[in-house]
């Protein structure tokens, strides 16, 4: 008796495919005979799963094609919030967009995210977002002695603020808003989330500087409820819901 | 390394105030003129365009007899003034936004600012001082009431 050894089908295997990445970058040294800070696309194929994220295959591309392209991650599993940028005409975190969610038989279009000063390829200036966000002063503000042990708060003073704790600032909401984009001025979404989570938390005292500030020329008036914030947010947060809470709060002067 | 940006100290002792600020005022300016200007042209369009002999009813004297009702003459204007500045309220944010240089920014808002009075003022004008009976004009064209003058 023999057995006849055959190969057997590898369980669970997962077939792999072609993608094409068109990636749109920016050269602000001129390698290569380009002119200093020029923008082009470029296409690169790789070999992936259809189970990988857009962020491997940036990885196979850096690591095999092409060591010039440029891009922020850390963390790489959707917490740290570097990787944020535009794919397929959407804001959205590399390290969580897989590959199959985005028709991978067409080029998969990868963008720096908008309306912020574009640095290298993928990466951009995110300066003048974190300056938005310390505008609104992201601390805890108290007054009286502080207490040995920690402030307590109750679980429902804790829900009033909970989706805007989520926030990990990877600009996705920011740059996809079109006032953002035009104005150059107004705060963005994520400084009004910011903001939110502490004007609506029962521990601090300096909602009514926030809000101060939030009723600016370039506060929550210049929003539009255009809702590409919520859509474009990866962890969730229903951002125009939150902005037109501040809204509320200042028309009814009640939090 | 780039030093760590200086955080500016907190504002202190900002009071309610502050609530009074032309910037939120024009955002509930423009959603409570928004839901009235839906349903004055609602209005206007029901009566001047589906009650009645519908769109062929429109001619001078269906005009001239709206405009020598006051309830119509005071209707209008509210229309009228809502619209145009609830139209220019949308249209001065929208130059904010896209006027780039200090010297266009200004024109446009001028500009804008001009137009919007100008229209609100001749339109006002037409409203109030219309005359549905005017001299030596054909009878027949005219408002039934134009009869007895």
């Amino acid at each position: 008796m023999t057995a006849t050894a055959e190969k057997p089908a590898e369980v669970g295997a997962i077939p792999t495919m072609t993608v094409t990445l068109k990636i749109m970058r920016h050269d602000p040294d001129g390698l290569d005979g380009r002119e200093p800070g020029t923008d082009y696309w470029e296409e690169f194929q790789v070999e992936a799963h259809a189970t990988d994220r857009v962020l491997d295959a940036l990885h196979k591309i850096k690591w095999e094609q092409d060591g010039t392209l440029a891009f922020r991650r850390s963390c790489a599993h959707g917490v740290c919030g570097s990787d944020a940028m535009r794919i397929n005409a959407r804001n959205r975190l590399a390290c969580k967009t897989l590959l199959k969610d985005l028709n991978p038989a067409k080029p998969i279009q990868v963008e720096p995210i908008k309306g912020l000063p574009v640095e290298k390829d993928l990466i951009v200036d995110m300066e003048p977002f974190f300056a938005s966000y310390r505008e609104i002063m992201p601390f805890l503000m108290t007054s009286g002695p502080t207490p040995e042990r920690e402030r307590l708060q109750s679980p429902e003073d804790r829900q009033r603020f909970d989706d805007t704790t989520k926030c990990i600032m990877c600009a996705a909401c920011t740059t996809s808003c079109p006032v953002f984009w035009t104005d150059g001025q107004y705060f963005g979404p994520q400084a009004i989330v910011g903001a939110h989570r502490f004007i609506f938390d029962s521990r601090d005292e300096g909602e009514w500087d926030r809000l101060e500030i939030l009723n600016d020329k370039a506060g929550v008036w210049k929003c539009r409820t255009a809702f590409n914030c919520t859509e474009a947010c990866p962890r969730g947060i229903e951002v125009t819901k939150a902005i037109s809470e501040v809204k509320h709060a200042l028309n009814t002067g009640e939090i | 390394m780039a030093p760590a940006p200086e955080l500016k100290a907190p504002k202190k002792g900002i009071s309610h105030s502050t609530l009074g600020r032309t910037q939120r005022w024009s955002w509930i300016f423009q959603r409570v003129s928004g839901v009235a200007l839906i349903l004055l042209i609602t209005i206007h369009l029901t009566v001047n365009l589906i009650m009645g002999d519908g769109i062929n009813q429109i001619d001078f004297a269906f005009v001239a007899g709206k405009l020598a009702n006051p309830f119509w003459q005071w209707f209008d204007f509210v229309m009228l003034v809502l619209a145009m500045v609830h139209g220019s309220n949308g249209m001065r944010m929208i130059i904010d936004d896209y006027a780039r240089t200090k010297w266009m920014h200004a024109t446009l808002q001028w500009a804008l600012r001009i137009a919007t009075v100008v229209i609100i003022v001749l339109g006002t004008l037409v409203l109030f001082t219309f005359d549905p009976c005017p001299a030596g004009a054909d009878a027949s064209l005219l408002p039934s009431f134009c009869e007895g003058i």
